[in-house]
């Protein structure tokens, strides 16, 4: 498929998962209602239960997406996700706290966000040390600080009463049940996109080395630090919104990359459409394939994606 | 009188605590071509980036056409110097052609797209590294000499004034690592914009066919540079290698031989 063709069919795809996502639940609604103010239940239904859902969604999906693609360049790893330097750990173990001492759900936010920059600082000042970061130092410290979030939130979950434990893995699986109006995510997720794209063709360059980059005009240096800030605050505000989704912000850009997208400046519009379009479907089904059940959207984030990535690999098998 | 391209004043480089080079006074001028020989370990690509400006020098400037390379902004030394590195990693392979491409990053600004004036330049470069054809190919799908041969043509679609190169002839078989260095040297000889080339090489004869102007790193900081011509005999390559050099007597002048 030509690469150049992805980007318009994201932006042709994105809005009916939305469409989607309004149209099926557990309880059917007629879309004619949305107009002639025949069924005022299903109306409210869909604007003011439904849509935030799906936008929510849909920032999450693309904040993490995004992330995930600046994250691989920044650490110049294709395993790299927005969570491997810890900071979806610290953000857990605020909202975990927060949880554990019967908060509401805005302190649960603000604590989440708190540990994510908490995080961010702790892993930049550890991995600045002495002198020059380097990605795999950078990484390594990432990976320990992670560890030690997670043992904190094993700790944490090992002593917290039964009656929060739902609460407390849904958080950890990822659920937009709780996720706040959807404005603020959409602006941050609009706005990180912005920010990046005048840099994108300065990423298509660090993804040919540091060096390499250093000897073609990009001040590494700065790049670096900037891609680090950015990424770090997306990832915060994504699992803000939506508790530690899993596989979005790994799989999405690989999806594309795959696809044969690797200029970054396709690749970044690309990841917020197709990681929020993700994230939308999986909401979608989580909220509805076992309703009124409903499941943390990070396992189907997981089911959905697993055998769309596995199929990729293996029909690209010759070039990875 | 002309300014020259590239100048070092009492030139200090360190690295691991080992000195590279002291008082280092080289002066690289339009149309010369100069070659950089040494030992393994004896900081031959540590002095090839801190000329490129990629590291600091413990002491001395670097000035480039008379401007202090440390103050010149990165952009700007890439319009001015290409490097073409020992090795290349592509974490995250693109195409051929992306990667050309990114060869016209110093020359474009933030939001601004490569324009056909690019796409000419990258194409010409392909082309003149015997790549044409492969531009939708993806570059992990190369073979090592065809990468080196496409981190050439990058370099060239850069355009630089100065190219310095580290053993630009790495991966190649005969055939290209002749037909690449005499491409560079039409590149240098074309003096519309007053051209120059620095490579590291392994290989003396290279050295003594591409290079007029020669650098030796005999480590401790001891160095020796001039005219190829001047620099070039058994006595200074048995001193450099640490190991006999014996001169025979070829068609085109002395080939240098391993004794």
């Amino acid at each position: 498929m030509n690469p150049r063709l992805i980007l318009p069919l994201l932006i042709l795809i994105a809005p009916l998962c939305l469409l989607l996502a309004l149209a099926v639940g557990s309880v059917p609604v007629d879309f004619s209602s949305l107009f002639d103010g025949s069924d005022a239940l299903g109306r409210s239904l869909i604007l003011e239960l439904r849509l935030p859902r799906a936008l929510s969604a849909f920032a999450a999906g693309g904040l993490l997406a995004l992330a995930g693609a600046l994250m691989q360049v920044l650490l110049r790893n294709p395993l790299a996700d927005p969570y491997i330097l810890g900071i979806s750990g610290g953000a857990a173990v605020g909202a975990l706290l927060s949880l554990l001492f019967g908060l509401g759900a805005g302190w649960m936010m603000g604590n989440a966000f708190l540990g994510a920059m908490i995080t961010m600082l702790l892993v930049f000042g550890l991995a600045h040390g002495q002198g020059s970061w380097s990605p795999l130092r950078m990484l390594l410290t990432g990976v320990i600080v992670a560890a030690g979030w997670s043992a904190t939130t094993s700790f944490i979950l090992a002593i917290a009463p039964e009656r929060n434990l739902h609460g407390m893995l849904f958080w950890i699986m990822g659920d937009l049940g709780y996720a706040p109006p959807p404005l603020w995510g959409l602006i941050v997720t609009a706005a990180g996109l912005l920010v990046c794209l005048p840099y994108a063709r300065d990423l298509n360059v660090l993804a040919r080395g540091e060096l390499t980059a250093g000897a073609l005009g990009v001040s590494v240096k700065h790049l670096r630090l900037f891609l680090y800030v950015v990424a770090g605050l997306l990832t915060a505000t994504a699992v803000t919104i939506a508790g530690s989704v899993g596989f979005v912000g790994l799989v999405v850009p690989h999806l594309l990359r795959l696809l044969g997208l690797s200029d970054h400046r396709y690749l970044l519009p690309a990841a917020v459409l197709t990681g929020g379009s993700l994230l939308v479907l999986a909401d979608t089904v989580a909220r509805s394939i076992l309703a009124p059940q409903q499941l943390p959207v990070g396992v189907i984030t997981a089911m959905l994606g697993v055998p769309v990535f596995l199929y990729l690999l293996h029909r690209r098998r010759g070039s990875l | 009188m002309n300014v020259p391209l590239l100048q070092t004043n009492d030139l200090h480089v360190e690295i691991g605590g080992k000195t590279v080079c002291q008082s280092l006074n080289i002066a690289i001028n339009a149309g010369q071509r100069w070659g950089l020989l040494g030992i393994n370990g004896v900081g031959k690509t540590t002095l090839l980036h801190t000329l490129a400006g990629l590291r600091a020098p413990m002491q001395g400037k670097i000035k480039l056409r008379d401007k202090p390379l440390d103050e010149l902004p990165r952009r700007h030394i890439a319009q001015h110097i290409g490097l073409l590195l020992q090795d290349d990693n592509d974490a995250f392979p693109g195409t051929v052609l992306e990667t050309v491409l990114t060869g016209r990053h110093p020359w474009l600004g933030q939001w601004q797209w490569e324009g056909e004036k690019d796409r000419a330049l990258a194409l010409a470069a392909l082309s003149d590294v015997g790549l044409d054809g492969f531009e939708q190919r993806q570059v992990n799908t190369l073979s090592g000499g065809e990468r080196r041969r496409l981190a050439l043509a990058a370099l060239f679609a850069q355009d630089p004034q100065l190219f310095m190169l580290d053993e630009p002839t790495n991966h190649l078989d005969p055939r290209h690592q002749i037909g690449l260095l005499d491409l560079l040297e039409q590149r240098v000889a074309e003096t519309t914009n007053g051209r120059a080339s620095l490579m590291i090489l392994h290989d003396i004869n290279l050295a003594t066919r591409f290079c007029d102007h020669l650098m030796l790193l005999f480590g401790e900081g001891e160095t020796l540079s001039g005219p190829a011509g001047e620099v070039l005999n058994i006595d200074n390559l048995t001193r450099l290698y640490g190991h006999p050099v014996i001169a025979l007597e070829g068609p085109k002048g002395a080939v240098f031989l391993p004794g």
